[in-house]
């Protein structure tokens, strides 16, 4: 058990933004900057375990992030993670506004080719009708219409 | 511009949770296509409750971008601007739209040390450069708002506005992805130079499809070769992220840094030679304490 601990430790760190930000694409960035402002990560959770047959909990301390404390629960069995529970949850309406709120976006500046991205719309110089009917915007309405 | 030369796109069908899927809504207003998106309960199911609501408001949406088209148009004789321009209603009887324009015009300068300018070649107000960011922006900000009365997140509706490449956008689920958008690369209308995942916030994109091309600076007050070809700007909303465009295509070389100076902005430029600059904006990224909208104007 001791060395499951140690294990689910490890990776306590990189489940809580997981719960934090289920939908974001900006979530890879969030994590750095969490795990490097909480201080926490293998060296520093100190967790508290509990086991059941076969199985066993750990919880992990209260993390102060931009939504608010969270504290997470896992479930290891074999040294696999095979459940995860938020126990500790920012008040839910706050963090609702907080995700939709402006947030700095990092650019993914990789060229693709337009007709293989999948995109909600298309940014560029002012289209003119005439350009519309065969832009990629166009397409993307149209599979929405 | 050239439709011929242009490849054709079949999108995707929409796919996944049904509280993914957009549906779009495409108007021709003010010379280019108009496009609301909006996702949330019952918006594919034309025999929903919801699916009316929507597709009034969305109806209102569009009617309001007519009425600032009406209003601001300077290619209608009667509208309010043409009479200002020639001076037929004296400045006490302007409408409240047309003074809160004045007033963001002004602001606008200044903030752009007159790189922005709302006076026309002959000298008289034109503010056309403002009023169509500023239009789409409360577009998306009143359709998000009647939309949304209750500020639901778990019922509410996301709404995305596209008008001819300046887009704004106002998500207040939680269970739906960024929206995605595309910066389509000038020189070749099939390729994306990047993309950037928003929920809420302006996408704009000053230049010029033709290489070459000619724009009016308003410090020499003359028509020069344009430095850049493109300039993409996204902001927390698009009445400033598409006057900061607008700004920063006027300029030369030096626009990138002054981009990189205003807070909040992030920006994309592709200069005549194709090449790519970006601003990262702040090192700290973003600071929830720090949220601020500038200008915001409503």
């Amino acid at each position: 058990v001791k060395r499951n601990l140690i294990v689910a430790a490890c990776t306590l760190g990189g489940l809580i933004p997981l719960f934090l930000y289920p939908t974001s694409h900006n979530v890879s960035t969030v994590n750095t900057k969490l795990g490097a402002s909480a201080g926490y990560g293998a060296g520093s959770t100190a967790g508290t375990g509990s086991s059941a047959a076969g199985s066993s909990t750990v919880t992990g301390d209260p993390v102060d992030t931009r939504w608010g404390t969270v504290q997470v629960q896992i479930t290891v069995a074999n040294k696999k993670i095979i459940g995860a529970q938020a126990i500790q949850y920012p008040d839910g309406n706050r963090r609702d506004q907080d995700i939709n709120s402006y947030a700095l976006p990092i650019l993914s500046q990789e060229a693709v080719a337009a007709s293989s991205a999948k995109i909600d719309a298309v940014s560029g110089a002012t289209v003119t009708s005439d350009g519309y009917i065969q832009s990629l915007q166009s397409a993307v309405d149209k599979a929405n219409l | 511009m050239q439709p011929t030369d242009l490849p054709t796109f079949a999108a995707e069908p929409p796919s996944g949770p049904v509280q993914f899927q957009p549906r779009a809504w495409v108007e021709q207003i003010m010379g280019m296509p108009v496009s609301i998106h909006v996702r949330g309960p019952g918006v594919r199911d034309e025999h929903s409750p919801e699916f009316a609501l929507v597709t009034g408001a969305v109806e209102r949406a569009f009617a309001g971008l007519r009425a600032v088209d009406a209003r601001f148009s300077t290619y209608r004789a009667d509208s309010e601007l043409c009479r200002v321009q020639r001076g037929e209603i004296p400045p006490e009887r302007e409408s409240e739209e047309m003074l809160e324009v004045r007033a963001l015009c002004q602001d606008a300068e200044q903030r752009t040390g007159n790189w922005f300018s709302t006076e026309d070649p002959a000298g008289r107000f034109d503010p056309t450069g403002l009023v169509k960011g500023w239009a789409v922006e409360a577009c998306a900000l009143g359709l998000s708002q009647e939309l949304n009365p209750d500020d639901d997140s778990a019922s509410g509706f996301d709404v995305m506005v596209n008008a001819g490449g300046d887009i704004a956008v106002r998500s207040v689920r939680v269970d739906t992805p960024d929206w995605v958008i595309g910066i389509e690369n000038p020189a070749d209308r099939s390729q994306l130079l990047a993309t950037v995942p928003l929920r809420t916030g302006g996408v704009a994109t000053s230049g010029s499809a033709a290489r070459g091309a000619h724009i009016w600076n308003p410090h020499n007050r003359r028509e020069t070769p344009a430095y850049w070809h493109a300039v993409t700007v996204i902001g927390p909303n698009l009445t400033w992220a598409d006057v900061f465009a607008t700004a920063a295509y006027a300029r030369e070389g030096d626009a990138v840094d002054w981009l990189a100076e205003i807070p909040e902005h992030v920006a994309l430029l592709v200069d005549r030679d194709g090449r790519t600059t970006s601003t990262e904006g702040p090192a700290h990224g973003w600071d929830p304490g720090n949220s601020q909208v500038p200008g915001r104007h409503c």
